[in-house]
C-alpha cells in the first residue's frame, strides 16, 4: 500500500465542531494534503479562521488554479464543487448540487481518487444527508483508506451510515479517535 | 462494477475530444480536465452507454446526438442576481461611470439560461440607461440560448431571486418584471427590447462587439490556464479603454499574464477595468 498523500474530509450538519477536534487533534509533522468539505454555500473566511485557531496546521480556502500544498488544510469555498486536477492544482465548478449540496464531497473525493489513487485516505463525519457514500465507496475500490466517524457518537448520523452501508469503512471510530488515527496511518 | 482503468479512460477521453472537434466543431482540448471528465462519465450514465467509446461512437454517427451531447457539456446552472454583492457593485461602482456614454455596449459572454442578462437589463433599466444599452448575451449552447430568449423560468426561484435582487439594491420588486403563470414566471417582453442573444463560441470564436462593460462569471473556472488567458486577451481586446470586466466570485486570475492589461476596482467583487495603455501583447485571433 502506498503511504498516503492526501486526506480528504467530508462533514456536514454538526461539522464545525467535529472538525475543531479533529483538526485539532493532528499533528503538525504532516505532510500530507488535507481537502475538507463543510456543506455550505456561503464565505468559509471566517470558518477557516476559527478553524485555524484550533489546528496545528495552517487553515485556508481551497483556491481556484492554486497548487494543493502539502502540510495544510485546504477548504471547499462555499457554493463552488472543489476539485483537483492531475497536476494537483484546484478547479472550481458551479455545476449542479449533488445530494443537494455545493460543494459536494462526493465530487471532491470521486476527483481526488482519480488522482491520488489508492494514496488516500477519506474521512465521513457527522451530517444529515447522504452525500460523501458514493465516493467513498469510489476511495476504497481504488484502494484508499476509508475512515467513518461511527454514527453512535456523530451529532447527526445520516451521513455517517449512508457511508457505512453503501461503501463500508477500513476504520469506524469515535471522534476523539479520528485524529490519533490520521497521525498514525500517515507518520508511521 | 470495477472503475475504468485511469489510463484507458484517458485514451477514451482524447479520442471523444477529438471526435467532437472533428466531426462538430467543437473544441474541448483547453478545458480544465477535471470538470470535462466528470460531465462526460455523467453523459455514459445518462445515456445508458457502456463507455466513453460508445459515446464517442454515437457522436460520430448519429445524426442529432451532439445536440445532447452540447447540453450535457455546458451545464447552464445560475440564478437571478447571483451574489447579489456584485451586482450592488455593479449598480453602485459601474453604471454611474458607464452614464458617461452616450452609447453602452454589455456583452455577457456564456449567458447560459439568460438568468443574468435579465438581471443586468433590469439594473439597466433602474439606473436609467436602457434606453441607450445594447446586451450582446451569447453561448455556445444553442438550447441554452433559445431558453434564454424565452426568459421562462420555474416559478420556486423567484423566491430566491427576489430577495437577491433585494440583496443587490433594487428600487422595486422583483415581481414587477415578470408575470407568474402555473409553476412558471415569465420575465417582460420589454426586457426584451435592447438583448441580442447570439451564438458565439468563447473557445473558437473572434471579437464580434466593442463593449463597456463584459461580464462572464463562472465560465473561465472551466478552462485551462492557456485558455482562461487567451478569452481574457479577448475580453480586453473588446473592451473600450477604461471599459469593464465582470468575473466570478471565486476566480482567480494569478495564472493569467493578461491581467496585467487590468486593474481592480473591487478585487473582491472581482470587478476590473482594461487598463488604457495595453501592456501585454494584443490577443492571437485563433486559427
Amino acid at each position: 500500500m502506498r503511504r498516503p498523500e492526501l486526506i480528504a474530509i467530508g462533514c456536514s450538519q454538526g461539522g464545525f465542531n467535529a472538525l475543531r477536534i479533529l483538526l485539532g487533534g493532528l499533528d503538525r509533522r504532516l505532510s500530507q494534503t488535507l481537502l475538507v468539505c463543510c456543506h455550505t454555500s456561503g464565505n468559509v473566511d471566517s470558518l477557516c479562521e476559527l478553524l485555524g485557531n484550533h489546528s496545528a496546521l495552517p487553515v485556508m480556502e481551497a483556491r481556484e488554479r492554486q497548487l494543493a500544498t502539502g502540510g495544510a488544510v485546504h477548504i471547499a469555498p462555499g457554493g463552488y464543487h472543489l476539485l483537483i486536477e492531475n497536476d494537483r492544482h484546484f478547479a472550481l465548478s458551479v455545476d449542479e448540487q449533488v445530494c443537494h449540496s455545493r460543494p459536494s464531497i462526493d465530487v471532491m473525493f470521486s476527483s481526488a481518487t482519480d488522482v491520488y489513487h489508492s494514496a488516500m485516505i477519506g474521512v465521513i463525519l457527522t451530517g444529515a444527508n447522504r452525500d460523501g457514500a458514493e465516493g467513498l465507496a469510489r476511495i476504497r475500490q481504488r484502494g484508499g483508506i476509508a475512515v467513518v466517524q461511527d454514527p453512535e457518537n456523530a451529532d447527526a448520523s445520516a451521513m455517517p451510515c449512508a457511508a457505512l452501508d453503501l461503501a463500508g469503512a477500513d476504520y469506524c471510530v469515535a471522534l476523539e479517535q479520528i485524529a490519533p488515527l490520521l497521525n498514525h496511518l500517515c507518520l508511521a | 462494477m470495477p472503475l475504468p482503468d485511469i489510463e484507458l479512460e484517458q485514451i477514451e477521453m482524447d479520442l471523444f475530444v477529438l471526435a467532437l472537434k472533428r466531426r462538430h466543431g467543437f473544441d474541448f482540448s483547453q478545458y480544465a480536465p477535471a470538470s470535462l471528465t466528470r460531465r462526460v462519465r455523467q453523459l455514459v450514465q445518462v445515456h445508458q452507454c457502456a463507455s466513453i467509446t460508445e459515446l464517442t461512437a454515437r457522436l460520430l454517427h448519429e445524426a442529432d446526438f451532439v445536440t445532447q451531447v452540447v447540453q450535457g457539456l455546458s451545464v447552464p446552472v445560475s440564478e437571478m442576481f447571483r451574489d447579489p454583492a456584485v451586482f450592488r457593485a455593479l449598480r453602485e461602482q459601474v453604471l454611474p461611470m458607464l452614464a458617461s456614454y452616450p452609447r453602452i455596449n454589455v456583452w455577457q459572454a456564456g449567458c447560459a439560461n439568460g438568468q443574468e442578462v435579465y438581471s443586468l437589463a433590469i439594473l439597466l433599466e433602474e439606473a436609467g440607461l436602457y434606453e441607450r444599452s445594447h446586451i450582446f448575451a451569447t453561448d455556445f449552447n444553442p438550447d441554452a440560448l433559445q431558453r434564454a430568449s424565452e426568459g421562462i423560468y420555474p416559478a420556486k426561484d423567484a423566491q430566491l431571486w427576489s430577495r437577491n435582487y433585494l440583496e443587490a439594491g433594487g428600487n422595486h420588486t422583483l415581481a414587477n418584471y415578470y408575470s407568474a403563470r402555473y409553476d412558471f414566471i415569465r420575465l417582460h417582453e420589454r426586457l426584451r427590447r435592447h438583448i441580442t442573444f447570439t451564438n458565439h463560441n468563447l473557445v473558437t470564436d473572434r471579437m464580434f462587439c466593442e463593449a463597456h462593460l463584459v461580464l462572464c462569471r463562472n465560465v473561465l473556472i472551466y478552462f485551462s490556464n492557456p485558455l482562461q488567458n487567451r478569452t481574457l486577451a479577448l475580453f480586453r481586446d473588446s473592451l473600450v479603454r477604461g471599459g469593464y470586466l465582470c468575473l466570478g466570485l471565486r476566480e482567480s486570475l494569478d495564472f493569467a499574464p493578461v491581467a496585467v492589461d487590468f486593474s481592480a476596482v473591487d478585487a473582491g467583487m472581482r470587478l476590473y477595468r482594461r487598463t488604457l495603455q495595453l501592456t501585454s501583447e494584443t490577443c492571437d485571433a485563433p486559427a
